[in-house]
């Protein structure tokens, strides 16, 4: 489809290109002047397995999440653990296992201070650890504010505040009030599932993303907001703004939203990729969303999860049920 | 002259007849293709035992023809619709066949295909509950790492082995 410059090379292939400087003038030409470094071709490097962590866990592995500073890896597991991972220059090492929820552990992420780790399961619970110089875990808390399985946590992008999305169809958030963690808002409107949340690069806005075959986007509205929108105390408000329906025909398993770009992309159960954005001039109450582009069979299964490259605009990947991870390069295309 | 006219808008009338034939002649083949996959999805989970009793689940009538809809999705990709019929309201009972008939149809269905399955209306209280739960891949999935739910949903072939040492 259109914005899509193909398909990058998957895990698993060896070799591949390296980027080539100028060549040196013939016998008595000047020499040519310095080229600017362009990004490699489509066909240049290639992404190889470095490791296999096969010894922290018993059953599935369903998520996994990076540290801000790179060194550490969370994995979380239906063995109802998740390890942390320590990148050593020969490999990665266990450095802990957290233990505590009641059963599968489906996702965990780190916040942007990288002092806290949220843990999500199907016993319902969300669990904010700590974790300090010494490498030293510890539970700070145990938020029992859903009423079914928790499917997705994510942390706001500058502050220590936590959404998580659940089996109940609703998406949540928590912050720290007085020493202690507590649920601050609960988004309803959606009417099955909801599988993922990610906030925008300003964490102003959320996108939510659910089994109803809808993405909502939310906005927030601080106490004594100049729309009138009313608000409980000192608590924010956060008020659906944006309702993308119509465009995904089975669940979506995943959104994210490049903090670089804008961009927000989509894994669904129909196999496909999404991107979305947003029409501008940006209308803060109601913005609207276009489908920029869409890979119908981006997988020959269902596609569980998506991911914005943190510092190479355009560069995403995905993973499916068919076993493959694929890179994507993606340009906005002219008209949007 | 009349001849002519009438030998013209027969000839009309033919070629009319012809195209309106070419054109519903995709409805029905599409019609034909869908039908043709029910019965192929229909002769994979009509064997499968309960969980309960030594009766397929056909023979319990928890699932007919009928109950099976296909639908043309995309080029060679079909959605799969399936509404049974739980023998007693029991809710685990009725969450264990419909994660048999998912785990049987994922092995064993040769084209590519989107499942959905559902307890027909109507049969269970908590009707709404048991068709997320069986329709919420990741907790099929996790339900499946149990050994002794796997060993149950599986159990075809040992139920099957029991019942023929019986027959000795």
């Amino acid at each position: 489809g259109r914005g899509w410059r193909g398909r990058g090379l998957r895990e698993g292939h060896a070799g591949g290109g390296v980027a080539r400087g100028p060549s040196p003038g013939s016998q008595g030409q000047p020499p040519p002047p310095v080229q600017p470094h362009y990004p490699p071709a489509p066909a240049g490097p290639s992404w190889v397995c470095r490791a296999v962590l096969g010894e922290g866990h018993q059953r599935t592995v369903r998520k996994v999440a990076w540290s801000p500073c790179g060194t550490y890896l969370a994995s979380a597991s239906f063995d109802a653990t998740t390890c942390i991972w320590k990148k050593q220059p020969d490999g990665f090492e266990c450095v802990t296992t957290l233990e505590g929820h009641e059963n599968e552990v489906k996702s965990v992420a780190w916040a942007p201070s990288g002092n806290l780790l949220a843990t999500c399961s199907r016993d319902k619970s969300v669990w904010v650890w700590e974790v300090d110089e010494e490498e030293e875990y510890e539970c700070v808390s145990v938020l029992n504010s859903h009423t079914q399985d928790v499917k997705h946590v994510v942390w706001h992008p500058n502050q220590e505040l936590l959404a998580s999305a659940s089996y109940d169809d609703t998406v949540k958030l928590y912050h720290e009030e007085e020493d202690d963690w507590v649920c601050c808002a609960t988004l309803e409107g959606h009417e099955s599932t909801v599988w993922s949340v990610a906030f925008d690069g300003s964490g102003e806005r959320l996108a939510s993303c659910s089994d109803d075959k809808t993405v909502r986007i939310w906005r927030r509205y601080k106490p004594g907001n100049e729309e009138g929108v009313a608000c409980s105390g000192t608590d924010p408000t956060w008020k659906c703004v944006c309702n993308l329906s119509g465009f995904h025909t089975r669940t979506i398993y995943d959104v994210a939203w490049c903090h670089l770009t804008g961009a927000l992309a989509t894994a669904c159960g129909d196999d496909a990729i999404r991107v979305f954005e947003e029409s501008s001039p940006a209308a803060p109450q109601q913005p609207t969303f276009s489908l920029a582009a869409h890979v119908a069979r981006a997988h020959s299964q269902d596609v569980n999860c998506v991911a914005w490259n943190p510092k190479e605009p355009g560069l995403l990947a995905s993973c499916s049920d068919d076993g493959e991870i694929a890179f994507w390069k993606y340009q906005r295309p002219e008209v949007c | 002259m009349s001849l002519v006219l009438g030998l013209l808008s027969h000839t009309l009338g033919r070629v009319l007849w012809y195209s309106g034939l070419r054109r519903g002649c995709h409805a029905p083949r599409k019609q034909a293709m869908e039908q043709d996959k029910a019965l192929e999805v229909y002769d994979i989970i009509r064997t499968i035992r309960d969980p309960e009793k030594p009766n397929t689940l056909e023979e319990l009538e928890v699932v007919t023809e009928s109950c099976v809809e296909v639908h043309e999705i995309g080029e060679d990709e079909y959605l799969v619709i399936i509404r049974f019929t739980p023998t007693v309201p029991h809710c685990s009972l009725a969450t264990l066949i419909g994660l048999c008939l998912r785990i049987k149809l994922q092995r064993c269905l040769p084209f590519r295909h989107k499942l959905e399955i559902y307890i027909s209306e109507g049969t269970h209280s908590t009707e709404e509950d048991i068709n997320k739960q069986i329709n919420d891949k990741e907790r099929v999935a996790a339900a499946m790492e149990n050994p002794n739910l796997r060993e149950i949903v599986e159990h075809q072939r040992r139920f099957l082995y029991c019942y023929s040492l019986q027959m000795v």
